[in-house]
């Protein structure tokens, strides 16, 4: 009987051949590497059919090529063990030797799954502990440098805080204004349909001015940067750490709080308080020109009315608290930046966990305001 | 093919290859024919283009002009499920280890097989353990990450993946660049092997005068963004080219090249 459908040219193949003793050989020929016998699954079952009859004869010697792969999946076809009739060559023969002689590592231990849950849990705890420490520590390292900069002024890095005011500010300055106006025209035209059945559509003056002024503009403007800039400033640092720029700049003796921590944090406190009045100036366009629309009041009387019933303070709170958003978005962002391994994994998470933990610090911080000057600027 | 047929086959065959970037030229009509089986070290300075010619023969850049077949077959010719074939049967050693971060070492060995469909998790496991054996590494390296691991473990592993799939041309860059001298010898000993076993054909960048004299048996001198020399180490030594004279008849060349124990040819 001869078995020629899995036969051909180059893949691998195998016959049964009659011999003249009446017995029945397999021969194995053509290229058995590992490529070939992934795409034919038919041959390395035809095998293990074949090695349960212990009378047969098999031939390797016609094989053009055999590789370490190919010659598992024939020892494995074979129940790891050698046919009692076989016809080899010395160079096959080493590689199932090979196979022979493996010794498997044993597999690893793993833990109950109280177990893992208790792990867990610690390096949850533990994580968050050394988080706060390396926070404090690099706070506490900023205001050290503040210091230093106070008595050597000459030292301030006036052009790294340059670049990260354009990047983080000017470059900012459409996209805050952009989602500014809109917010302004939304929160105009919602808050319209509500004051118009009470015939109080004047206050609409008072709703945004308060609103925006207080919290919208301050708080949107913080998002804003902490999604845009606050992320790129902590993947810049994480892959200064993988290409080990941090490591070059520590062997000159730089310290890296000096000249990549302090600048940013100073840029983003100077710059967030401006970037807030232009969102806010945004925002009110946008209400401006709604209520012109639906409510008949013309831009001069909002004009006029604004400063009337928004007390100025209210404007320094915003301000004070966006100096403050600033400041914390680029603390996190670097505090993230310097926690990056050199690995892609890395890089991808701790950029997500500091624009989430900046947004939410601002949030927070946005509340703590509010309890704070709860009495405060009020008309 | 048949065996006859692809011994005589040219492993790698450059035509008339050019590249320039932008006002840069780079490569100037290099015309190199390889027979399969051969281990070809590519040498030169720095900068003057080796690793482009490497990029270039693996397809992940294209040569301005002029053509490069690779198995008898240009990658950007064929179909694309053609040259995943032939790309399945090309090992590419990059000269950091190029191993993916987010994997262990295990998973980053067992990369181009689960790519290649092999779903038999015994199997792979037996073949990865080897691979690591062959090596020279321990088992336990298995289960750490890239980043736990010194520079000469991460070109092992990577050398491991590469080898994985047992491929028929290995390209090479700069493989022990980054090893210590016992680890090097290592290298060129445990490639011979290989080579021995497998037959596969190898094309490497190397500075490393050592394994020139011990491993290559092809060696191809690129400078002047010309091909100048292209033969044994025997007959690429009596080249009278000026760049040729400064790499290979300095002091220390000299010295190397004096203790001539070769392990190949």
């Amino acid at each position: 009987m001869s078995d020629n459908t899995l036969k051909s040219a180059e893949l691998p193949a195998l016959e049964l051949l009659k011999q003249a003793d009446s017995s029945v050989c397999v021969r194995l020929t053509g290229q058995w590497n590992i490529r070939n016998i992934v795409t034919m699954p038919q041959v390395r079952a035809k095998i293990t059919q074949l090695a349960t009859d212990n009378s047969l004869n098999w031939d390797l010697t016609a094989i053009d090529l055999l590789d370490n792969a190919a010659a598992l999946i024939i020892w494995q076809a074979w129940g790891e063990r050698y046919p009692e009739k076989l016809n080899i060559r010395a160079e096959q023969r080493s590689l199932l030797e090979r196979w022979r002689m493996q010794t498997l590592p044993a597999a690893k231990r793993t833990e109950s799954k109280l177990g893992q849950l208790i792990l867990y849990s610690a390096q949850l705890i533990n994580n968050f502990y050394q988080q706060l420490l390396e926070f404090i520590t690099l706070l506490g390292q900023l205001l050290l440098d503040v210091w230093h900069l106070l008595g050597n002024p000459s030292a301030i890095p006036w052009a790294e805080i340059s670049i990260t005011i354009y990047e983080a500010g000017v470059r900012a300055l459409g996209i805050t204004a952009l989602v500014g106006f809109l917010i302004g025209i939304v929160l105009s035209y919602l808050s319209a349909l509500q004051l118009k059945m009470f015939g109080a559509e004047i206050y609409i003056i008072d709703i945004l001015g308060l609103s925006i002024i207080r919290e919208l503009g301050p708080l949107l403007a913080a998002i804003l940067v902490a999604g845009r800039s606050g992320s790129a400033m902590t993947a810049q640092i994480g892959i200064m750490r993988v290409t080990e720029e941090l490591d070059a700049l520590s062997a000159m003796g730089i310290a890296h709080s000096l000249r990549l921590v302090l600048p940013k944090v100073m840029a983003l406190t100077a710059v967030l308080p401006l970037l807030s009045i232009w969102t806010n100036a945004a925002a009110l366009l946008g209400g401006m020109f709604s209520a012109n629309n639906t409510l008949d009041i013309s831009y001069r009387q909002f004009f006029y009315k604004l400063p009337d019933v928004v007390p100025l303070a209210n404007v320094y709170i915003g301000l004070g608290k966006s100096a403050v958003f600033g400041l914390m978005i680029a603390l996190i962002a670097c505090h993230f930046g310097f926690r990056i391994k050199p690995n892609t994994e890395s890089l991808g998470n701790e950029t997500t966990n500091s624009v989430v933990a900046a947004i939410t610090v601002v949030i927070m911080i946005d509340a703590l305001f509010a309890i704070l000057f709860m009495g405060v600027g009020m008309p | 093919m048949t065996k006859e047929q692809k011994i005589i086959a040219d492993a790698i065959r450059l035509e008339h290859v050019w590249t320039r970037f932008g006002d840069k030229l780079v490569h100037q009509d290099i015309n190199l024919r390889l027979k399969t089986c051969e281990i070809m070290g590519l040498v030169g300075a720095s900068g003057c283009g080796k690793t482009t010619l490497l990029r270039e023969i693996i397809g992940l850049q294209q040569p301005s002009q002029g053509q490069i077949m690779v198995m008898g077959q240009s990658l950007h010719t064929v179909s694309a499920s053609h040259a995943q074939r032939l790309r399945d049967n090309c090992g590419v050693l990059f000269q950091k280890g190029a191993l993916f971060s987010v994997l262990n070492v295990f998973e980053n060995i067992a990369f181009p097989l689960r790519e290649l469909g092999v779903r038999d998790e015994q199997l792979i496991k037996r073949l990865v353990f080897m691979k690591l054996s062959m090596v020279g590494l321990a088992a336990s390296v298995a289960w750490l990450k890239p980043a736990d691991l010194s520079g000469g473990m991460i070109k092992r592993v990577a050398l491991a993946r590469t080898l994985i799939l047992e491929p028929g041309l290995l390209l090479l860059d700069e493989p022990t660049s980054g090893l210590d001298p016992i680890s090097s010898e290592d290298f060129v000993n445990l490639l011979s092997e290989l080579h021995r076993d497998l037959g596969f054909t190898v094309v490497m960048v190397t500075h490393d005068l050592d394994i020139l004299r011990d491993l290559c048996t092809q060696v191809a001198v690129l400078a002047n963004n010309q091909l100048v020399a292209f033969g044994p180490l025997s007959s690429v030594l009596t080249c009278p080219h000026p760049f040729i004279e400064q790499f290979f008849h300095n002091r220390r060349a000299r010295r190397v090249f004096r203790y001539q124990e070769p392990v190949n040819g």
